[in-house]
């Protein structure tokens, strides 16, 4: 069979490198980040995804703070101290379902076979379409926060508060959007995805500490709520902006939440990958 | 000379259903071949086999000598796919496109950049390089695919329906770059519909239904199976249609299909022609048309496997959404 394998890669000007033999960690990393890198480039392609990504969140800011200020807390500029570490959150959740949105589209045009058929790391399209939705993650909490900012919110914890705060929410969306790319490629079209996983978001996010205190739910609910993850994000993200309290037994959960999250969702998502492709 | 690809007994079922019941295959290094089938007769998932994206549940396949399942990494290096939707991402730039396929198969930098712009200029897609994929026509996303998949030169090509829903400008300049890269001395594994892409492209074929191989040879051996030409007639009136259609049997000794309007036989050669013209006129059959042309696939299909290639599409077509799901 060497007339085959030596024909690969014929002398030609501009040279070929010669794909490796075996695919090496190294290799698996950089074929990993060139992958993120076109995820990167979706999000520059599509500046009116960018443009949603924002409008959300400044929507549901400027909605909650001043529609329901007043009414919660009897003063607008306390609720929106309290809401601000809520809405960041709730803000990443639901950018996690872009991940299964994307994955999702990748199978459906085909894309994904052309990666598969490739001499690359076969867990390269994955790692990559979540290492570039980090990216977008991060543009979201930028945004919540400006426009919180822009609004007079003046988060007492300080910048340090704040990055460990971001850098929590974004730890448990890295761990949230495994159960994203599982749900993405056991279910069959994109739009299915989108439906599937707001009735999943949606429950997650309102039966927390998000936006109502838990005090001032039913006992039923309180009990939900005391037991959502959501809750331990958001409260370690609010002791951590607003310096009140101490954040160490949420911080904690929350790293225990975001571990079991991925302990399940990585391998399942990992299976359904194989499977689906 | 050595067989690119070789597969014996090939089997694949999705959901109790087969999709590929027993398929050999060997393609010619150097050479084209053709897999000729209708819709859901596992064309498709014979190639994605090959393209190591499916397992198969029985038979072994190599290529390039190495084996599907247990090489697939090696067999990767060998090969460039493209698929029946043409995969690039259509909010990436040609450019961007071809640079990135260029940096998985790891080009630096400047290597992926001067890659994609030979390619680009290959497949006149120069002018729009900057633009993204989602703003090219039909053909220029099937040529951008085609880039994409010859970006590590290939030495086996293995092209899904390259021509499925392109307008004949488009194919016929798909046509001559699949014949450039067998110039080249690339092996072409081609899937497609249409009898003429076959019979202009490939130097063997083989005819796929349900999943198996009916028939295999050379394009003219299979024309002289399935008869090179169609004869057509039309009568004024329709109630002397039957009796057209004993006459030409009689003449040609193979069975005419009448749908009540138009009596269809294939026929060898066209020798044939003035014996019906003049037995016709003899039992006083008004002709109001008469004609001879080259056969369709569904009446090649009909001589090879006694049914037409339609008829089963719509239970096919759920065997083909399993061969991507």
């Amino acid at each position: 069979m060497s007339a085959v394998t030596t024909r690969t890669r014929p002398a030609e000007p501009g040279g070929t490198p010669a794909t490796p033999a075996r695919i090496t960690p190294l290799g698996t990393i950089q074929n990993g980040l060139q992958l993120a890198w076109r995820s990167v480039l979706k999000i520059k392609a599509n500046p009116e995804e960018v443009f949603g990504l924002m409008l959300q969140p400044v929507m549901f800011v400027t909605l909650f703070v001043f529609v329901f200020g007043q009414a919660m807390m009897g003063d607008w500029q306390a609720y929106r101290d309290f809401l601000m570490p809520g809405i960041i959150a709730q803000s990443v959740i639901f950018a996690t379902l872009g991940t299964g949105f994307s994955l999702s589209q990748d199978v459906e045009k085909g894309i994904f076979d052309r990666f598969r058929s490739l001499p690359i790391a076969r867990s390269a399209p994955l790692t990559g379409a979540i290492l570039g939705d980090l990216v977008r993650y991060t543009i979201t909490v930028v945004m919540v926060l400006l426009v919180g900012i822009l609004i007079g919110f003046r988060p007492e914890g300080g910048a340090g508060g704040v990055v460990v705060a971001a850098a929590l929410v974004l730890l448990f969306a890295f761990a949230l959007c495994w159960m994203s790319a599982f749900v993405g490629m056991i279910v069959r079209t994109p739009m299915a995805v989108q439906a599937f996983g707001m009735i999943l978001m949606f429950p997650l996010t309102f039966s927390s500490s998000a936006f109502v205190n838990p005090e001032d739910m039913p006992s039923w609910l309180q009990v939900v709520a005391a037991n959502n993850p959501v809750t331990h994000v958001v409260d370690a993200m609010r002791a951590l902006m607003l310096g009140t309290g101490d954040a160490t037994g949420p911080v904690l959960w929350t790293v225990v939440w975001s571990a079991i999250f991925t302990a399940v969702f990585f391998p399942l998502a990992v299976w359904a990958y194989r499977r689906r492709t | 000379m050595t067989d690119a690809i070789r597969a014996e007994g090939l089997v694949k079922q999705f959901k109790g259903k087969r999709a590929l019941d027993g398929v050999d295959l060997t393609a010619r290094t150097g050479a084209v071949l053709g897999v000729l089938g209708p819709n859901g007769s596992g064309k498709t998932t014979m190639v994605r086999i090959l393209a190591t994206l499916l397992r198969p549940d029985g038979g072994h396949a190599e290529v390039g000598g190495y084996d599907v399942v247990r090489q697939p990494h090696e067999v990767r290096r060998l090969i460039g796919l493209t698929g029946q939707y043409a995969a690039v991402d259509a909010d990436l730039t040609g450019t961007q496109n071809v640079i990135l396929i260029a940096r998985l198969l790891g080009f630096n930098r400047a290597q992926a950049r001067v890659r994609a712009a030979e390619l680009l200029e290959r497949f006149e897609l120069t002018d729009a390089a900057d633009r993204p994929a989602k703003t090219y026509s039909g053909g220029m996303r099937r040529r951008l695919d085609l880039a994409a998949s010859l970006v590590g030169r290939p030495a086996l090509l293995y092209l899904d329906e390259p021509t499925t829903g392109l307008d004949p400008h488009s194919r016929n300049g798909l046509w001559d770059v699949v014949r450039g890269l067998v110039d080249d001395g690339v092996t072409v594994l081609l899937t497609t519909q249409y009898l003429e892409e076959a019979d202009q492209l490939a130097d063997d074929l083989m005819v796929l239904d349900h999943g198996r191989m009916i028939s295999r040879g050379t394009p003219e051996e299979l024309k002289d199976q399935a008869g090179n030409q169609v004869l057509e007639v039309r009568t004024v009136d329709t109630g002397q249609l039957s009796l057209a259609a004993r006459i030409i049997e009689a003449v040609t000794s193979t069975p005419v299909v009448s749908d009540g309007l138009l009596a269809s036989v294939p026929v060898t050669s066209s020798g044939v022609l003035p014996e019906v013209v003049r037995r016709l006129d003899e039992q006083g059959v008004a002709v109001a048309e008469l004609s001879l042309r080259k056969p369709s696939l569904d009446e090649v299909f009909l001589a090879l496997t006694g049914h037409t290639a339609d008829e089963e599409k719509t239970t096919d077509e759920t065997v083909d959404e399993g061969a991507r799901a």
